[in-house]
Parts: C-alpha cells; sequence; structure tokens
C-alpha cells in the first residue's frame, strides 16, 4: 500500500481546524476566485465543464429540433399518396439529413455533451482534466454542425441516405457537394467527439475522489466508460471509410469502383463496423441516466450492481460482431449470416439483464412516480417492444423481407427514441434543477409526457404494418392502392401530435423562471454527489474533494452534505488562487497528484474555427485556402499547447488537506496527457487497422494479389525507411531517458537526429510506391498501397513536428529534466507510430511476397 | 361472442393483403417466413405484456419493497436464463429455414435481372436457348416451379424484392447475387426496388405475374419472338415517327431497325402489367404522358421528354407502342 492509499484509507472528515466559520468564508471566496466565469463578451471564452457542457446540450437540443422539422416534413410529404409537396430531390435530401443530424449531431454528441456537463460533479472532481479540450470539440461541433445542417438551404445538402452508400455517393451524387459536405463536414465532427471521449475515459479513470474505487463509481460513470470506449474503436474505421471515399470523390482512386478493383460492399463494412456499435453508443447513455433515476425514484440503491455493469460491458463488446445483419441482402455466404444472426440475437441477453435488474430495483424499493420516471417507465415500453422487433429482424429469413422497408423504420425508432430520446426527456426533467437551479413543471411534464408517448406509438406503429405490407423506406412517394395509405395518414397525424409534446417540453424549459423560487437542494432526494450542489450553483463544482466509502455517499455516509460544505475533506481551498482538482489511480482511486486545469481562452475557438476553415474548404475544392487554415490551425493549436499546457509549477508539491501532500506536477504513466495520449493513439491504430481491412478486403476479392497488372511495391524503399523510422523511434526514446538523466545536450541532439531520420523515413516509404510507378486512380491496389504509406508519412511528419516541439520546449526551459511530461508522451506517440510503421511494412511491403 | 373475434381476425387479414404484401404471400419462401412472423409477433406480445405488467406491477400496483433476494431471481431468470432459451430455440428454427429458403433451384428456366437507375432489364434463358429473350420491368414466372433469379446492376445498389414471393437481395455493381422463388399461387402482384438508388428510387417498381406452367411457355415464346409490323393507320405513323425521333438509339423494338441497348427493350412493352417501372397503366394516355414529360414524371431519369415532338406524333407513337403485344 503506498503512503498516500494508507493516508486516504485512515483518513477522517476535519475536525476543529475547519470549525472556524470565518476561515471557510476566505477559503470559499478564494475558490470562487479561482473558478469565477468571465463575463460579458468573454463569457464564450469559459471553458469549464458546467459552461461547456450546458452549451453542448443546449446545441445538440437545437440540432434535433432541426431535425424533427425535417422529420415533420418527410411525414408531411407521406400524408397522402402521390403528393407533389416536396420534390423527389429536395425529400431525399431532407431524410438523408434528418437521419444524418439526428445520428450525428443529436444522438452521439448528446451523451458526450450531457457528460462534459455532469461527470465531473458526479465524480466529486472540479473539472475534467482537459477543459480546453472540451471547449475545442464544442466549437468544433458548432461549426460542423451549422455546416452540415445549412447545406439544405442551398439545395446542396447530402443525398445519398444518412449511410452514404456508394456508387450512388461517387459517381451518382444526386447532389454536387452533399457527399463531400456528410464526409468531410462528420469527419471533423466525428474528431471531436473521439477528443471528448478521451477527456470522458480519462475523467472516470484518473479524477475521481479519493477512495472511490472501481466498484463503488456512480452506474452512469461505469457507462461513460464503456460508451466513450465503443466510440473511441467504432468511430475510427468510418474515419477510415470517410477517407477512402471522399478521397475517391475529390481524387478518384477507385476504392469502390468495380470497374477499377474496388468494390461497394468495402464501404458497407467500414460503415456498419461503425454503425452497429453506434446504436449502442446512443442506446447504452440512456440506460445510464436510467440507472441513475430508477433508483432515485427507488429511494434505494440499485440491485444488480455489478450484473448491469457486466452487462454493459457485455452489450459493448457483442455489439462489435453485428455488423453484418445490416447486410443481410447482399449476398452473403450462409456461415456469416448464421454467425451474425446468433450475435445478434446475442445481444438481447445483456440488454435483459440491465432491465430487468431496473425493474428488481423498483420491486425492492417505494417508488415515487415523478415526471423522470414517467418518462423511464415510456421509455420502456417503447424500447422492450423495438428490441422485440430487433429479435425479429436479427434472424436473416426474417430480415431479408423486412430489411429496408418502413418495418425497419418503425423498429429503429422505436429502439432509438425509446432507447435515447425518452430516457433523454426523463434526463431533462431530472437533471434541470442541476443545470439552471430551477425545476421544471410537474404538470407541463406530465401532459407532455402523454401526449408524446401516444403521439410516438401512433406514428411509428402503424409503419411496422406498411412495411410488411410492402412498403420500402426513403420513398417520396408510393402509390394509392397497395393498402398503404390509411397507415400512412395515421402514421403522420401521430408525427405532428408527437411534435406537439416536444413542443410542450420546450416551452416548459425556456418559459422565463425569474420569479419561481430556486429548486430545494438534491430536489429529488438521491444519492450520489452531483445533487451535493447548492443551488444556485457555485462554480467551483464542488466545495471540497470528498473522501468516498460507498456507491450512494449522500444516503449512506453519515453527515456527507454538512461535511462538505463545510469543507473537511480535500482541497478546501485555493491557496494559489488556481484551478485545482484532484488525479487518482485507476482502480484504488489512491491519490497521486493535485493537478491545475487551464482556464479561460479563446484559442480553442479559434483554433476550432481555422481547423473547419480546414475542412469547409476542402469541401469546396479549395485546397490552397484549406491548406492554410490548416496551417494556421496548428500553429494556433501549438500556440494553445505551449501556453496551457505542462506548466512548471511553481512550488513541486502542496498539502492538499487531511495530512496529505500530493505532487503539483506528473509526467508519464502517472499524468493525464500520458493517458489522453495513450488513449487517443488507440483510436488513430483503429482507424489505421480500418484502411488496413480495406486493403484484406482487396485481397480477399482479387483471385490475384497484387492484381496483375500492378505489381508490389518492392521492399528495398519501404525497408529503408522503416530502419529510418526504428532509428527515430529509439532516438526519441533515447532523448527522453537522457533527459531524466539530466543530460540535456544529448537529448538536443538526439531530437534533431531524430526528426532529420524521421523525415528521411517518411520520404522513403512515399518513395516506394512512386519508384514502382503504381497510379493510384488505376486500379483499388494501387490507390490503397499509397493510402496506407500517407498515412504513415503523415503520423511521420506530425512525430517530427513534436520532437521540434520538445526541442524547442527544452531550449526554452519548459522542458527540463524534472517536468517531462511533453517528451514523454511524444515519446508515447513514437511507440504507437513505429507499431504503425511496422503493420504498414508487413502489409505493403511483406504480404505480397507471401501471395 | 365468436362474431366480434370473427370480424377482429377479417380486419387483421383485409389489413395485411395487397399485391406487395409480405403477409399476403403467393410464395413458399414467404409464406414460411409469414408463419415465422405471426408466430415471434405473438410471442413478443405476451413478453411485452410481462414485462410491462413486471414494471407497472412494481411501480402502481404494488409500489411497497418487496424483498431483494427476490428480486434477484427476476434478473436472472427473466434477463439470461428465458432469453437464452427461447433465443436459442428461435435461432435454431431460423438458421435451418434460411436453407431451407435459399436451396437452388433445380436447373431449367434461368432469369436474369438488372437493376438500372430506374428500371429492370429481364432477361429469360428458356432451357437449351443459347441468346436470352429480353424485356422489362416485368416478370412473369410459372406457379408451383422453384426458380433462381440472377441479378446484377450497372450503376448503384439497387434491391429486388416481390414481397409476396419471398426477401430481397441486393444488385451490386461488380457482383452477381442469386435469388431463390417457388410462386404457389397465380395472380398479380408487384415488386419494387428496396435499396435507395437516388432520386426516383421510389418509382422503380415492376409488375410480377405469376401463370400457369402452360400459360407461361406461351407467353415466354410470344415475347421471343419479334414484334409484328403495325396494320393500321395511326400505329404505322407511330412507328414512322419514333424511328424517326431516334427512339431506336436507346430502345430495340426486334424486327425494326431499332435496336438501341441503353433503355428497355420494347419488342412487346404494349403486353406489359405496367409502364415507367411499375408506375403507369399500360395505356395509350399514359404513353403520351411518358413520352411526352418523362422528366415531371420520373424526376432525374435518363430518357429525355420528347414533347418536342408536337401532340400528332406523340399520339401516333403511343398508339404504335400500345400497340406491340
Amino acid at each position: 500500500m503506498t503512503l498516500a492509499a494508507k493516508t486516504v484509507a485512515e483518513a477522517r472528515p476535519a475536525g476543529a481546524e475547519q470549525d472556524d466559520a470565518a476561515l471557510r468564508q476566505a477559503q470559499a471566496d478564494r475558490l470562487l476566485t479561482a473558478w469565477r466565469t468571465p463575463t460579458g463578451w468573454r463569457y464564450w471564452s469559459a471553458v469549464n465543464n458546467s459552461e461547456v457542457g450546458a452549451w453542448y446540450t443546449a446545441t445538440a437540443f437545437l440540432f434535433m429540433l432541426f431535425a424533427g422539422v425535417l422529420g415533420l416534413l418527410i411525414r408531411a410529404q407521406l400524408l397522402t399518396p402521390d403528393s407533389d409537396f416536396l420534390s423527389a430531390e429536395l425529400y431525399n435530401q431532407v431524410f438523408t439529413l434528418h437521419g444524418t443530424v439526428m445520428m450525428f449531431l443529436f444522438a452521439v454528441p448528446l451523451f458526450e455533451a450531457f457528460s462534459i456537463a455532469i461527470l465531473p460533479e458526479m465524480l466529486a472532481a472540479r473539472d475534467l482534466p482537459f477543459p480546453r479540450l472540451s471547449a475545442f470539440g464544442y466549437w468544433s461541433f458548432v461549426i460542423g454542425g451549422i455546416f452540415v445542417c445549412g447545406s439544405i438551404f442551398f439545395g446542396q445538402a447530402p443525398a445519398g441516405g444518412w449511410f452514404m452508400y456508394p456508387p450512388l455517393t461517387t459517381d451518382y451524387s444526386p447532389t454536387e457537394y452533399g457527399a463531400d459536405i456528410w464526409l468531410l463536414g462528420l469527419s471533423f465532427i466525428e474528431i471531436a467527439s473521439i477528443a471528448a471521449a478521451v477527456e470522458l475515459i480519462v475523467g472516470v479513470l484518473k479524477c475521481r475522489p479519493p477512495g472511490m474505487r472501481l466498484n463503488l463509481i456512480p452506474l452512469y460513470a461505469w457507462y461513460v466508460l464503456v460508451v466513450a470506449g465503443m466510440i473511441l474503436f467504432a468511430f475510427p474505421p468510418l474515419i477510415a471509410g470517410d477517407i477512402l471515399l471522399e478521397v475517391e470523390r475529390a481524387f478518384d482512386w477507385p476504392f469502390f469502383d468495380p470497374a477499377r478493383g474496388g468494390d461497394p460492399l468495402l464501404w458497407q463494412h467500414l460503415f456498419w463496423i461503425f454503425g452497429h456499435p453506434e446504436v449502442y453508443i446512443i442506446f447504452l447513455p440512456a440506460i445510464a441516466l436510467a440507472a441513475m433515476i430508477v433508483p432515485t425514484a427507488a429511494q434505494r440503491p440499485i440491485v444488480g450492481y455489478s450484473w448491469i455493469v457486466l452487462a454493459a460491458v457485455g452489450t459493448g463488446f457483442l455489439s462489435f460482431g453485428l455488423w453484418v445483419h445490416h447486410m443481410y441482402a447482399t449476398g452473403l455466404p450462409g456461415i456469416s449470416l448464421g454467425f451474425f444472426s446468433a450475435a445478434s440475437t446475442a445481444v438481447a441477453i445483456p440488454t435483459g439483464v440491465q432491465i430487468f435488474a431496473f425493474i428488481a430495483t423498483l420491486l425492492a424499493g417505494r417508488v415515487i412516480l415523478s415526471v423522470p420516471m414517467l418518462f423511464v417507465s415510456g421509455a420502456l415500453a417503447i424500447f422492450v417492444l423495438g428490441g422485440l422487433t430487433g429479435v425479429m429482424v436479427a434472424l436473416a429469413p426474417f430480415d431479408w423481407q423486412a430489411h429496408d422497408s418502413y418495418f425497419v423504420v418503425a423498429h429503429l425508432h422505436y429502439t432509438l427514441l425509446g432507447g435515447m430520446l425518452f430516457p433523454v426527456f426523463a434526463g431533462i426533467y431530472y437533471y434541470f434543477p442541476f443545470v439552471t437551479g430551477k425545476k421544471l413543471s410537474e404538470r407541463l411534464g406530465r401532459r407532455a409526457f402523454w401526449i408524446m408517448f401516444v403521439g410516438f406509438n401512433v406514428t411509428y406503429f402503424p409503419m411496422h404494418l406498411a412495411g410488411l405490407r410492402g412498403m420500402p423506406r426513403r420513398v417520396f412517394t408510393y402509390p394509392g392502392d397497395l393498402g398503404w395509405d390509411w397507415l400512412n395518414l395515421i402514421a403522420s397525424v401521430g408525427a405532428f401530435v408527437f411534435a406537439a409534446g416536444i413542443l410542450i417540453v420546450v416551452w416548459d424549459v425556456l418559459r422565463p423562471k425569474g420569479r419561481q423560487p430556486w429548486s430545494e437542494r438534491n430536489p429529488w432526494n438521491a444519492g450520489t454527489m452531483e445533487w451535493l450542489q447548492e443551488m444556485p450553483d457555485k462554480p467551483w463544482g464542488v466545495r471540497t474533494v470528498p473522501l468516498i466509502r460507498s456507491r450512494y455517499p449522500l444516503w449512506q455516509q453519515e453527515n456527507f452534505v454538512r461535511d462538505v460544505d463545510e469543507g473537511r475533506f480535500y482541497l478546501a481551498d485555493a491557496e494559489e488562487l488556481k484551478r485545482e482538482t484532484m488525479v487518482t489511480s485507476v482502480l484504488d482511486a489512491d491519490p497521486i497528484q493535485c493537478l491545475r486545469v487551464p482556464g479561460p481562452t479563446f484559442k480553442t475557438l479559434i483554433a476550432a474555427v481555422f481547423t473547419g476553415g480546414a475542412f469547409v474548404f476542402a469541401t469546396f475544392h479549395w485546397y490552397i485556402m484549406a491548406g492554410v487554415s490548416g496551417v494556421l490551425a496548428i500553429a494556433m493549436i501549438l500556440n494553445w499547447l505551449w501556453t496551457g499546457t505542462a506548466m512548471v509549477p511553481e512550488k513541486p508539491t502542496k498539502d492538499v488537506g487531511l495530512g496529505l501532500t500530493l505532487p503539483t506536477y506528473g509526467s508519464g504513466p502517472a499524468s493525464v496527457g500520458w493517458w489522453a495520449m495513450f488513449i487517443t493513439m488507440l483510436g488513430d491504430l483503429t482507424a489505421f487497422g480500418g484502411l488496413i481491412f480495406g486493403y484484406v478486403f482487396f485481397w480477399t476479392i482479387h483471385p490475384d494479389f497484387p492484381p496483375p497488372p500492378y505489381g508490389a511495391p518492392g521492399i528495398g524503399w519501404l525497408s529503408f525507411g522503416l530502419a529510418a523510422l526504428v532509428a527515430a523511434w529509439g532516438l526519441t526514446l533515447a532523448a527522453r531517458i537522457v533527459n531524466g538523466r539530466g543530460r540535456r545536450g544529448a537529448m538536443r541532439a538526439a531530437l534533431i537526429a531524430a526528426a532529420v531520420l524521421g523525415v528521411a523515413g517518411g520520404l522513403a516509404l512515399l518513395a516506394a510506391p512512386w519508384t514502382a510507378g503504381l497510379v493510384p486512380t488505376a486500379h483499388a491496389y494501387p490507390a490503397i498501397v499509397w493510402v496506407l504509406v500517407v498515412w504513415v508519412a503523415i503520423h511521420t511528419a506530425v512525430g517530427v513536428l513534436m520532437q521540434l516541439y520538445c526541442l524547442a520546449g527544452s531550449l526554452a526551459g519548459r522542458l527540463t529534466p524534472d517536468y517531462d511530461i511533453d517528451i514523454w508522451n511524444v515519446a508515447l506517440f513514437w511507440h504507437f507510430l513505429l507499431v504503425t510503421a511496422v503493420i504498414a511494412y508487413a502489409f505493403v511491403g511483406l504480404f505480397p511476397l507471401a501471395t | 361472442m365468436t362474431a366480434p373475434l370473427v370480424i377482429a381476425a377479417a380486419l387483421v387479414l383485409a389489413a395485411c393483403e395487397g399485391p406487395q404484401s409480405a403477409l399476403d404471400p403467393a410464395g413458399y419462401g414467404a409464406g414460411r417466413v409469414a408463419d415465422l412472423f405471426w408466430i415471434m409477433a405473438a410471442a413478443s406480445a405476451v413478453i411485452w405484456l410481462l414485462v410491462i405488467g413486471a414494471a407497472v406491477y412494481a411501480m402502481r400496483v404494488r409500489p411497497g419493497r418487496h424483498g431483494v433476494k427476490a428480486t434477484r431471481m427476476l434478473i436472472v431468470g427473466g434477463g439470461i436464463v428465458f432469453p437464452t432459451v427461447a433465443l436459442g430455440g428461435l435461432l435454431v428454427y431460423g438458421l435451418a429455414l434460411m436453407e431451407d429458403l435459399r436451396a437452388p433451384a433445380a436447373g431449367g428456366l434461368r432469369i436474369a435481372v438488372t437493376g438500372e437507375q430506374w428500371w429492370w432489364r429481364v432477361r429469360y434463358w428458356p432451357e437449351g436457348a443459347d441468346r436470352p429473350v429480353e424485356l422489362a420491368n416485368e416478370i412473369r414466372l410459372p406457379v408451383g416451379r422453384r426458380v433462381e433469379l440472377v441479378l446484377d446492376s450497372v450503376d448503384v445498389i439497387h434491391s429486388l424484392w416481390i414481397p409476396p414471393l419471398g426477401g430481397k437481395v441486393d444488385m451490386i455493381p461488380g457482383r452477381v447475387n442469386r435469388m431463390v422463388v417457388e410462386p404457389t399461387e397465380t395472380g398479380t402482384f408487384r415488386g419494387v426496388c428496396a435499396e435507395y438508388c437516388g432520386t426516383s428510387h421510389a418509382l422503380m417498381a415492376f409488375g410480377v405475374e405469376i401463370m400457369e406452367p402452360d400459360a407461361f411457355a406461351a407467353w415466354l415464346e410470344h415475347q421471343a419472338a419479334p414484334a409484328a409490323p403495325p396494320e393500321a393507320a395511326p400505329a404505322r405513323d407511330g412507328r414512322d415517327a419514333f424511328l424517326a425521333a431516334g427512339c431506336g438509339a436507346c430502345h430495340t423494338v426486334r424486327g425494326t431497325p431499332a435496336d438501341g441497348r441503353i433503355g428497355p427493350d420494347l419488342t412487346h412493352v404494349g403486353s406489359r402489367l405496367t409502364l415507367g417501372a411499375g408506375i403507369l397503366p399500360n395505356e395509350v394516355d399514359a404513353f403520351v404522358r411518358w413520352v411526352g414529360a418523362t422528366e415531371e414524371i420520373k424526376p432525374g431519369v435518363h430518357m429525355p421528354s420528347f414533347g418536342a415532338l408536337g401532340e400528332a406524333d406523340l399520339a401516333a407513337i403511343a398508339v404504335y407502342l400500345e400497340s406491340l403485344q
């Protein structure tokens, strides 16, 4: 047991030394000064999780309302047969954008947005470990989202369906820029999503309060961990697919063109390897909300905590083995269909465990049927039905009938709205006082629920029948003599009823509440720590970082609220007026470090604008402007890193209270930055895996590989390049080690040599397909070889930039033998780069020799 | 007591009928899947009632505390044991059914269907034929015989779906897929493209006719023959106008100089169930509208509108095409 662990194990809330009210007031004042939210126009420079989380959530809701209006346009068009309310072109843009916005700008980001707002308080942390990264992610999301949504007002929205199957999105694109807007606009947002996921994972793993062992964390945080992990491995294959599809559109590299060795099915695999986990990425956070609301409603701890955690993790794993059930009709062999049918039905089991654990909790407790619980109940009724039709479509023979019909439209809305929208509305009512300090109306809430519930079922239930009576999805019109007319009429009427219910909630949220009294503290009598907050809220997140011994400290730890209010735990003061939070160990939450987090800045907003510019300009093929914007973005990000991260503290350690002294700086695995780099690079490696999947896929569809007349690039240049990269990696590692030993000169020399070798290695890799005369537009094989090589080369360029950044840091005295976060993280980047380069070498260089 | 049930049953059945309904099967595969659906639907209804019943019981009927031990049994029993058994059984049944539905047809008639934006090129190879009989936007099949359809696409991904006969199979550029159907009842049905394929995806359908084997053989023999030359005046003028307007650059009418391969074969277009790939009735007036305002009827269609030909020529062409029985 470490000293810190021992101290924590024996610690008790502070006694007499905190009894002085004047002292406590002085502490609180200093904390408020450190955490003060900027005012006026500078408010938008805030980076604190409470602000960014609230903006993020509100923005995601605005996108939801926009997509909801698109949904109403769809229902208005289908109200009657042979309708000419919308033209075919516009209708196809409307339904594509409806799905795209709901999925990418609402369902996935909402979870991250909301978690940013709530997770730190739930874990009694003062902020997330990388507040500026959250802000950067938020601004990227806003810019990308407006870009994607705005396209429809120019008649240039994507029109390929939200899963964008080529060749419809390559050679036969219905709108000129639509597919590019989809690919680039969403890639930009996906990167922001991954950034948020990294931050949330590190937040759960490293920023818990002392004593909160992994088996004590709130269920919501478990779900955050599972879902963020899924984002980390599910989004990268889509990004790989986006890269291939955009490169085909922009530069005519034929990955999906069967005439030149490509295959449209590759996109479907990459898309659904993302797409099916995505369903659970959307669904599990909603379950997480229910896992917080249900125990509160039942006024007792959850029954089956371990079962729920296992089920959530199990769902996460299984969800990566289901993707082919979106492709049952593509003519795959029976063995694949059997395997994926089995996995698809099996996922019902962990889902069932979670639902039954909630019912068990309700049975074991005394239920208060509040508005949040009402929405959870409605969600249950809807989602269970969606789950049951899900089992039906998991069976290939039934799916061959249901696939791409309105039955699937009904099924997916039952699962997504029952499994996401209704729980989210429960969350709105439950957490509204947490975010704003005011309660929503019980009366309006009940009314809204029943209107939404009835409207929902009237809208979507008839679609099951319409689908089985032969109505395909994505049709802008239909004939009146097939018996679909009255089903669609009912559905359309229901949609407007449903929308009326949502409008009531919108009104309840927006109605002026100036005269309404502040909500009482902990209005639902919940047991978890986010409800420690005062009404109205203070910006410090939590008055003091408490000791945790139970899953529901507000219910299970004596005098807990009083002790927190009186600052009787850790970090009750901000002597240096700096923003501080605790870093603890992954498993047992033993204190490791007092982390200083950065405060307000506009740099993240500016960086997001330039990054957005790079993507937006590229959409219109204005590559020079895109390049300039990209360079400015990199410069801005470097400036942000240089001035806001890895700062040398004024003192090496600090007394955080209760007899515990912690370092103010940590590097390597002890630092949150190292973990973030590690997790990010896992995602990066997964994206590379997506490209390798493409390479192997081409091997499986071409009887001869490399497909004649194209020859392999040979291993000469590749071997030289790999050797140079290995040497650069070794020198980077050596630089880290010698720096730690205080030999700064040797470290600088090693970095210079490593950078030179890195450049040489990257260029040598590019030389391999170049000298072999491989033309990427000729065939899918040279194209995929080029993509792999360029991927490694770009990563090498980033790696060299990082080496130079460390060199500059060393020269400027901000990277020293004692304060060496940057070189640790850069060395870690190079570990992953080395793995990437070796894999690329094996596939591009060695694989053709073996075939 | 039985009367309302009979009425309810009749209503449900009526709600499932239709020429494009998977719940009104006319083929072996669709019949098996419809049975499977009803069984799953009934089981789902029971499960849904039990789960929701348990929740309502916990929240409204007996909101008081129950023993935690008993409730844990609910998690294990309801969450693990029951679904494992039920899903295991369903899966075994489903996989066996899958093999049954995909078992190949025994030789004989072969039909190839190609999806094109937004119509269907259909080729029949009668037994022993060395050249296909090409037609478009219509599939006719003999009743009681398992037939294989060979599917591909020339542009984007389409999906061939005839709900009363069975499930759908995608038509993917660069790949060849197979689909097996086995009609069990005669009648007229409708098929559609199920995979979104661009602007007029909604307007890509086709007629399906299940015939007695003799009638089918006679029909196919007739389709193989060239078009009969028009006898009366308007049709003859129509043919001349058709050829003069250059329609033959894209369309074939066997027995005339028109031998284009881009659009649908029109040799017996007048005999078909529908016009414009399942979207218009096969009538002279519909031909006039179709040829004169193609883009208006089917947005994005590759065929240009020939409204500039003038009413007289359009009317004559329509009569001629309609006469191609």
